[in-house]
């Protein structure tokens, strides 16, 4: 039996997330004593795979699943759960794997677990641990259907190196056209998403209006680093929706999290405390924030930004 | 046009999250359970739409006689019906086995659940439902257009939006840009009074099996206190990022 790693790419390079999807089955697969397989869809070059502990691939090169259109995608999982006998599927946590898993957990009338950050404490009864309640608190859900469907978490494992040599198998699969069609993506080209980030530096009200983002932008820029907002950012129009991190924005599970001129309320911190590591900069020592965080300073955003960024700048230099 | 939303009955975003017996369940003591936020959003858009597109809107939740004042302030806010199928909810899938069941007899052209309730944040319950009935699924949906039996539909991805277009019966997993904060509706004593005279129905639960069942809960460990970096020491901060916590 084998462990089936939906390893998602794009532009024919295999996602960070996807290499900590793959990471996970690997170690739990060792757990369990079963290797793992990567389903690998319209991408031709495996080596990062080979990199993190894929045993064997199926390469699956198919027109009609160039765009992601999640019955197609749950319909070429489903027959390779039959035709391999697969009793245990992992996806990572990005958007489409999320919204993959809960349709495949319909339509394999078995459980998805979402949000899952450790390997499972034990096998017989098979037992996750996931976040809950928007990060405040954990819990451990025992899975009990045949087929379990599990969504790793971002930055919960962390990605493990593991040289392999795969078998790889090129299998033909059949697809049903649907009435569902894409008709158009807007993706912003180059800048780092949130989901994918290892850092991310957001802003909020503190920052006074648009027209002082380019302090949050260069910071990210030097960074690396993925730029957010709170929530009345984006509902006074300062930034985009997309850029609203919290309870009912997007979560947040980087290594690092800069919070500049947010407060920290609680529906914030909700969102934002899967992160590893948090520094906020505030002028307020009571903002709420500094409870939260892991590093601090007390100071007027307009002055420490700008210091932040030229001392970076000079460091960037140095290297 | 005949559509079912999905509601799920939480906590409020601002609740102190405990747990009692052991761990085992949420302390709902002083807690106040609201509408799921997602839900919401997806409740909203469906009343714009009884004018818009005459549709008639049910709204339904899975649970015990505790849910029925968030159904009831649904139906303040617009809906026309309310639906309670008895049950103690196990887990998502048996909730979404529930919904399926129901909704198999009734037709409907669109069922909304919210992206994810911000209480179990399973967010499988939309996606099970369209699994089980074979319906399209399209969730963290934030822009919906429908026009006859076709759907065009915007949703969010990671680093930006694609829009869809599909055939109805569509199920839609609701979030924040499906409507705005400021569009959601606040029930006027009218709402209030009129919420009184619909109907609320309660039917039978099938009892699904759970497929997953909740061992106990935990919160995080208190955390260690700030460090702090005076304001003209931002080189400091640089070197503990990068030597302390190795995260530059
Ligand atoms: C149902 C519900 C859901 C919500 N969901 C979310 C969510 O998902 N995400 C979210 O973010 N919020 C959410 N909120 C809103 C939340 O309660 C707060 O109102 C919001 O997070 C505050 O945003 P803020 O910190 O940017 O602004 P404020 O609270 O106004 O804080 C601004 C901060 O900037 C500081 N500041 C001001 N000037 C400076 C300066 N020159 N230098 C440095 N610091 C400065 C101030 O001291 C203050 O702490 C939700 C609320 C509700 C009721």
């Amino acid at each position: 039996m084998s462990i089936l790693i939906y390893t998602e790419s794009e532009n024919n390079e295999f996602k960070k997330s996807a290499l900590e999807a793959l990471s996970y089955g690997k170690a739990l697969g060792e757990k369990m004593g079963e290797n793992v397989t990567c389903l690998s869809i319209n991408s031709n070059n495996f080596n990062s795979l080979k990199q993190h502990g894929a045993d064997r691939i199926i390469d699956i090169q198919n027109q009609s699943l160039e765009k992601f259109i999640v019955k197609n995608y749950a319909e070429v999982i489903h027959q390779i759960v039959i035709s391999e006998s697969i009793k245990t599927i992992i996806l990572s946590s990005s958007a489409n794997s999320k919204y993959l898993g809960a349709y495949l957990s319909g339509k394999l009338e078995s459980a998805y677990m979402s949000n899952v950050i450790e390997l499972p404490s034990e096998i017989n009864p098979f037992l996750v641990k996931r976040t809950c309640y928007t990060n405040k608190a954990f819990s451990t859900t025992e899975i009990k259907s045949e087929i379990k469907i599990i969504s790793v978490s971002s930055n919960s494992f962390g990605i493990i190196e593991n040289v392999t040599d795969p078998d790889i198998k090129k299998i033909d699969v059949e697809i049903k056209s649907s009435d569902l069609k894409i008709k158009k993506i807007d993706k912003q080209t180059g800048a780092v998403t949130i989901a994918d980030a290892d850092i991310v530096v957001s802003g909020g009200r503190g920052l006074k209006g648009p027209e002082n983002w380019h302090l949050i932008e260069k910071l990210a820029n030097l960074l690396g680093a993925a730029t957010a907002c709170s929530k009345p950012v984006s509902d006074l129009g300062w930034r985009p929706h997309s850029e609203h991190v919290g309870q009912t924005g997007k979560p947040v599970a980087s290594n690092l999290y800069i919070a500049i001129g947010i407060s920290g309320a609680i529906q914030h911190l909700a969102g934002i405390n899967s992160s590893k590591v948090k520094v906020v900069i505030n002028n307020d020592p009571e903002a709420p924030f500094f409870k939260a965080a892991d590093y601090g300073i007390v100071g007027d955003a307009f002055e420490v930004v700008p210091e932040l960024i030229q001392k970076l700048e000079a460091r960037n230099n140095n290297n | 046009m005949n559509i079912l939303v999905c509601i799920s009955n939480v906590p409020d975003t601002t609740s102190k999250i405990n747990f009692v017996e052991n761990g085992t369940k949420f302390d709902k003591n002083g807690v106040q359970f609201v509408i799921n936020p997602n839900d919401e959003f997806g409740l909203t858009k469906a009343v714009w739409m009884k004018e818009s597109h005459n549709a008639a809107v049910t709204v339904l939740t899975v649970g015990d006689q505790s849910v029925e004042p968030t159904l009831r302030k649904c139906l303040a806010i617009g809906a026309d019906k309310a639906i309670r199928i008895d049950c103690s909810s196990k887990d998502g899938f048996s909730v979404a086995k529930e919904i399926s069941h129901f909704s198999q007899k009734e037709n409907f052209d669109l069922i909304i659940c919210g992206r994810e309730s911000i209480d179990y944040n399973g967010g499988m319950v939309g996606g099970v439902i369209a699994g089980i009935l074979d319906y399209n699924f399209i969730t963290n949906c934030v822009d919906l257009d429908i026009k006859g039996t076709n759907a065009l539909v915007s949703r969010e991805i990671d680093g930006g939006i694609e829009t869809l277009e599909c055939n109805l019966p569509l199920v839609l997993g609701a979030q924040k840009g499906l409507v705005e904060e400021s569009d959601l509706i606040i029930p006027n004593m009218r709402g209030i009074m009129m919420a009184r005279q619909k109907p609320l129905e309660t039917i039978e639960a099938q009892n699904f099996n759970a497929e997953s069942i909740n061992q106990g809960y935990h919160k995080p460990d208190a955390k260690k206190e700030v460090k702090l970096v005076k304001a003209d020491e931002v080189d400091k901060l640089i070197d503990l990022l990068e030597n302390e916590a190795k995260v530059i």
